[in-house]
């Protein structure tokens, strides 16, 4: 894989931190869209946001300590008391409901968005220490990322326009 | 009329931008592309690529909520 800063292309990093369904939609469309438009992209997934590496993604949504979160419903808005929010079934019931909603707006799934992104030649880094720390096993991940550390990110930063963290 | 139509009517963001580019990919430089949409964010998304990529918006249009964006590939 080239190493960040060849070409003459202005470049994005950004640190992937958060791995459920609703936190996985900004870093992946804004690298693809980022390729899509020119630039070099790297993408450091570490702690949570490690998990969207794995082969098998299945990504849910908690609506716990989310009250921002409101979901469309039969015309309305609905909240979600975090009381409620605590008992079984909810979080498979609103992830559920987003998938849905997802398919219904045209929305792509983050499967599809995390394929456009090797296709477009996104750096992809995924964290050693997090893959110790969790224990994850390499043949559970997709191929291609490289392991690294945070040296191995903040070189590719100091390199970039853009870095952001989600 | 141009080189090749692309519709993407019913895609949510970021999916228009992202099939554009890789139909402008497969295109020689100088051809045209029209891409069909209907995400209104579109409008200004398409404005803003081409300004970053360095191709031509030659027109972007609106027919009863179908967006028409015509792309001349330079970039």
């Amino acid at each position: 894989m080239a190493e960040a800063g060849a070409g003459n292309a202005k470049r994005m990093s950004m640190i992937v931190t958060k791995g459920t369904l609703d936190w996985a939609y900004p870093p992946f469309i804004l690298a693809t869209t980022a390729a899509a438009m020119g630039l070099e992209v790297t993408m450091f997934f570490t702690f949570y946001g490690l998990s969207l590496l794995k082969k098998k993604l299945d990504l849910g949504i908690s609506t716990l300590g989310n009250p921002a979160m409101e979901m469309p419903m039969m015309g309305m808005h609905m909240k979600m008391p975090n009381l409620v929010s605590a008992l079984p079934g909810v979080d498979t019931m609103a992830t559920t409901m987003m998938k849905n909603l997802i398919k219904k707006k045209g929305v792509a799934s983050i499967e599809e968005l995390r394929q456009a992104a090797i296709d477009s030649d996104v750096r992809m880094i995924a964290c050693q220490m997090t893959m110790d720390l969790f224990e994850y096993k390499p043949e559970d991940m997709i191929e291609g990322p490289v392991l690294g550390g945070a040296a191995t990110y903040i070189e590719t930063a100091t390199k970039s326009e853009i870095n952001l963290f989600i | 009329m141009t080189d090749q139509v692309l519709d993407a009517k019913g895609l949510n963001c970021p999916l228009p931008i992202l099939r554009a580019r890789k139909a402008l990919n497969g295109m020689a430089s100088g051809a045209t592309l029209q891409v069909l949409a209907t995400d209104p964010g579109s409008v200004k998304d398409f404005e803003a690529f081409c300004r970053t990529t360095g191709n031509e918006l030659l027109s972007s249009s609106n027919e009863n909520g179908v967006f028409s964006f015509v792309i001349r590939r330079t970039g």
